[in-house]
């Protein structure tokens, strides 16, 4: 984060679904609890993954907790989760992923089956990303304390030297890409849980993306100012993020914006924001203008990134402030995800 | 899935707003007021003010159900919800909605059994598979929802499921637009009218306001080119000095109604003697309870509910906004302690309350953008 920024003040009473869900309460918990009292000067970037430099080497280091409900859903599990999660983080923080820790939380009479399938599923995710599982632990609760099975993963890559990212780097002019259709995870999910009746084919989009990212810095290497995977609070709270970190403003043409008609439908049925929804395989990257071509052609050569598109620009004002511009001309707000519409998605 | 998109399109849209500034009257001030929520929503959602000139001013009624719901009735919801036994099933926009001693959201934090639901025939199914618990339905929402929940407790009594019951804070449109029509700081020249109330209970209902306070109403739909075309249909009457109901929405909304829906609801439900709203205080006969015959689904009748009244928090000033006198913006605590986060008003919760769509989506002059 940016020196001199503003204090986030957190005085919530308790925690609530809310703090969990990749929105304001989220980031505020963060900033104001967490970093505040366990960060130190690595904690301070609050990127995806902390870049450490060890005895010379340049690491960067994450971890993520999956409480996904249900633990199967089309398209995955929270086994490929699990693996994808992290390996993105990795993977947009511009390091590639070499190992991973797995931890496992499970509850007292969980079959062993789906622990099998789930562990199965851990071992073809990490393959596919190319990644090791070097280690990781084991508890076990009783009944009733968690819903299944819990994962949480830690891992760890070096950076890569041809990227360089971060929020200081924005700059007003540049563009902003992302790699595919949005809202396919979270619509996925709550379709799972079958309290809606609907019917739909769509799938989950969990995936590795660093052969997406990779293209992408090897073509325009400098060129890439900025990378996030958008998962809980979607597109739109990542890129408030970035437009708060980097004093920016984002402008996006409402019109260029990928959403499946499932996910729209799903959305405009529950008065859902697609912007809002959690991403599993997708990420955005911020590139500079004379770049963009050259961007857009490198992600989508990979198989998974045709579907790449440029959805914006920094502007220098409103600061702060991530706008959407309609195709007849208006202009609104798009603000954080607040409250928490989808719990317990990844 | 299929969608309207030709109520999207840029070339229509903006040929409908050409057609506003052509037949907008730049000597004189215009102020139209949208009833329902939905249509607030869609304003700022589609940013539609940028597309119409200065001296067309939309203001925003009181069709927004969460928004017109009193504290005590909040409260009332929440009491049953301190029964153990009870699962209460709410929809998600009342999750957050502050009652004196925290919003259903927190009451679930610190334990209460409280659920969130997409549609009643979710929480009986939930009763069925629950039967050993009491599933409690906080019904809301004015003609609109009404049927569904009629028609959930219809299913109810056939399967003979008694451990589930309503309680009701149905309410109806009719009476609010009138007690607004008149309220002595009503400057309102035509009216946007409800889509979705109008596709129970049709366009006659509305004939009084043009015929005895000689207002337009064009009931219109939620997409943008809807709403624009709505306008235009109210600003040819103001020009031709007309009054009376037109149906931009007859691809949805029949003249007459819907006779099915409108039947469940007057076999479930009667009106009540009067019912309390958020900012317009009593009003008679402008809420439905259940029938004698379904007293037994009744939660009202099934639990102790306390009735108590509560006044809102003095400092909030939800009543000026949904009456339309203030501007969400105008309310001393906009953007400051009433936030979508943390919000003190219900018209800041609804994504159909004014103050929450317009904080959402309209670019705020104040940097009061606090995380």
């Amino acid at each position: 984060m940016p020196d001199n920024k503003r204090r986030i003040p957190f005085s919530d009473p308790q925690i609530e679904m809310a703090h969990g869900a990749g929105g304001k309460a989220s980031r505020r918990l963060i900033e104001g609890l967490i970093a505040p009292i366990l960060g130190g000067p690595l904690l301070e970037s609050l990127g995806d993954a902390a870049l450490l430099e060890i005895g010379g080497a340049r690491l960067a280091f994450t971890a993520d907790s999956f409480v996904v409900k249900p633990l199967r859903f089309p398209g995955g599990s929270i086994g490929d989760l699990a693996v994808n999660g992290t390996v993105n983080d990795l993977a947009v923080s511009g390091a590639r992923p070499a190992a991973l820790v797995v931890t496992l939380i499970l509850e007292s009479g969980l079959s062993s089956e789906v622990l099998e399938v789930e562990l199965r599923a851990i071992a073809a995710a990490a393959r596919e990303a190319g990644v090791t599982v070097v280690g990781g632990d084991t508890k076990v609760v009783e009944h009733g304390m968690a819903d299944g099975m819990y994962i949480t993963t830690a891992g760890i890559g070096a950076v890569d030297p041809r990227a360089v990212c971060s929020p200081r780097l924005v700059r007003p002019g540049d563009r902003i890409l992302l790699s595919g259709p949005i809202g396919d995870h979270g619509i996925t999910i709550l379709l799972a849980r079958g309290e809606i009746d609907l019917e739909t084919d769509l799938r989950s989009d969990t995936r590795p993306v660093h052969p997406m990212v990779d293209a992408l810095v090897a073509r325009v290497g400098h060129g890439v100012r900025w990378m996030r995977d958008p998962t809980r609070g979607g597109v739109a709270s990542a890129l408030n993020e970035l437009a708060a970190d980097a004093r920016v403003c984002i402008a996006l043409f409402e019109e260029t914006i990928p959403v499946r008609d499932q996910v729209r439908g799903a959305c405009e049925l529950l008065g859902l924001e697609p912007m809002h929804i959690a991403n599993e395989g997708q990420f955005l990257a911020v590139i500079a203008p004379e770049q963009a071509d050259a961007a857009l052609e490198a992600v989508r050569s990979i198989p998974g990134g045709e579907a790449a598109v440029i959805i914006g620009e920094v502007r220098e004002a409103p600061a702060r402030t991530v706008l959407s511009v309609s195709a007849y001309g208006s202009t609104r707000v798009v603000d954080m995800l607040v409250g928490d519409p989808l719990p317990r998605i990844c | 899935m299929k969608f309207v998109d030709e109520f999207r399109d840029a070339t229509l849209i903006r040929q409908a707003a050409a057609e506003i500034r052509r037949l907008a009257d730049s000597g004189r001030q215009y102020r139209l007021m949208e009833v329902c929520g939905g249509h607030t929503h869609a304003i700022y959602r589609f940013a539609l003010k940028d597309l119409l000139p200065d001296n067309i001013e939309l203001v925003h009624g009181p069709g927004c159900p969460v928004c017109v719901l009193p504290m005590g009735r909040v409260d009332d919801g929440l009491s049953i919800a301190g029964d153990p036994n009870v699962i209460l099933t709410v929809f998600g926009d009342m999750m957050r909605v502050p009652g004196r001693n925290g919003t259903p959201l927190e009451h679930k934090a610190r334990g209460a059994d409280i659920r969130m639901v997409y549609s009643p025939l979710d929480a009986l199914k939930l009763a069925q598979q629950n039967p050993g618990r009491e599933v409690v339905f906080f019904a809301i929402g004015f003609e609109t929802t009404a049927p569904s929940t009629a028609l959930t407790l219809r299913r109810a009594r056939a399967l003979g499921v008694r451990n589930f019951s309503v309680f009701c804070n149905h309410v109806t449109i009719i009476p609010a637009i009138r007690a607004i029509l008149d309220s002595p700081d009503m400057r309102v020249e035509a009216f946007i009218g409800p889509g979705h109330v109008s596709t129970v209970i049709g366009c006659r209902p509305y004939e009084f306001i043009c015929r005895d306070y000689g207002k337009p109403l064009v009931t219109s739909g939620f997409e943008p080119l809807d709403i624009l075309q709505s306008v235009v249909m109210i600003l040819r009457q103001l020009q031709a000095g007309t009054s009376y109901v037109e149906n931009q929405y007859a691809r949805v909304v029949p003249w007459d109604g819907n006779l099915p829906a409108l039947r469940a609801m007057a076999e479930v439900f009667e009106l009540r003697p009067y019912f309390e709203w958020r900012g317009l205080g009593f009003i008679s006969q402008s809420a439905l309870k259940l029938r004698d015959s379904y007293a037994e689904w009744d939660a009202e009748s099934r639990f102790q509910v306390p009735g108590v009244r509560v006044t809102d928090p003095k400092a909030a000033q939800c009543g000026e906004v949904l009456k339309g006198v203030l501007k969400p913006h105008q309310c001393k605590l906009f953007g400051r302690e009433c936030t979508p986060e943390r919000p003190v008003g219900a018209l800041m919760v609804s994504s159909e309350g004014a103050c929450a769509a317009y904080y959402n989506y309209a670019l705020r002059t104040t940097a009061a953008a606090a995380v």
